[in-house]
């Protein structure tokens, strides 16, 4: 997703290694994808509800 | 010793013949109080010499603040994959071991030229996005 857009940047964290982070954004199981700070993806997921969920509106 | 065994290192050539532009790794680094920033850079020394087209750019994390921040990188040992053409901006942090090699692997070839696995569908949606957006991907080694 960071590829297909300029203003999209992404991380690969390597959640062992940074206890802090991993804390900070309750990461109790792999993979976990946080959006913005925000959103909350767990799980491996389809690519389309992978992309919808990241891309849905801020509540 | 390489990590990889030959018969990986053979099947990782191939995947990276394939590779049509070159693709930088900046690798961000310091000599005391990481871990496993000795590690990072074993697993990373593992690449250019299965392509010419992979290169490894070490960052001293400590005296290059500036281009630590222009990266967005603050903490190390992390990765920034650069294009030929513009910054990926796709990043690594921690030690790209186990699995996370894996995807290093995929980033890099998504990078160098194989394009994204997003359908068209898809692949518009992410291209509307008109703000900026960060994701993390919490992932661990195995």
């Amino acid at each position: 997703m960071a590829f297909a857009n300029p203003l999209i940047t992404a991380y690969a964290v390597e959640a062992t290694e940074f206890p802090d982070l991993a804390r900070r954004y309750h990461v109790s199981g792999v993979p976990k994808t946080v959006v913005n700070e925000t959103i909350e993806i767990l799980g491996g997921l389809p690519q389309d509800l992978f992309v919808e969920q990241a891309l849905q509106p801020p509540a | 010793m390489p990590l990889l065994s030959p018969a990986d290192q053979d099947k990782l050539r191939a995947a990276f013949d394939e590779m049509t532009s070159p693709v930088r790794v900046l690798f961000f680094t310091q000599a005391l109080d990481c871990d496993t920033c000795v590690q990072a850079r074993q697993i990373l020394d593992e690449l250019p010499p299965l392509s010419g087209k992979i290169t490894i750019e070490e960052v001293n994390f400590i005296l290059d603040k500036e281009k630590a921040a222009q990266y967005g990188i603050d903490r190390v040992p992390a990765l920034a994959l650069v294009g030929e053409k513009s910054d990926s901006r796709i990043r690594f942090l921690g030690a790209p071991s186990g699995y996370e090699f894996i995807s290093l692997v995929q980033a890099v070839l998504l990078v160098g030229g194989r394009g994204t696995s997003l359908t068209p569908e898809n692949l518009a949606r992410v291209a509307s996005v008109d703000k900026p957006m960060t994701m993390k991907v919490f992932t661990t080694p195995t």
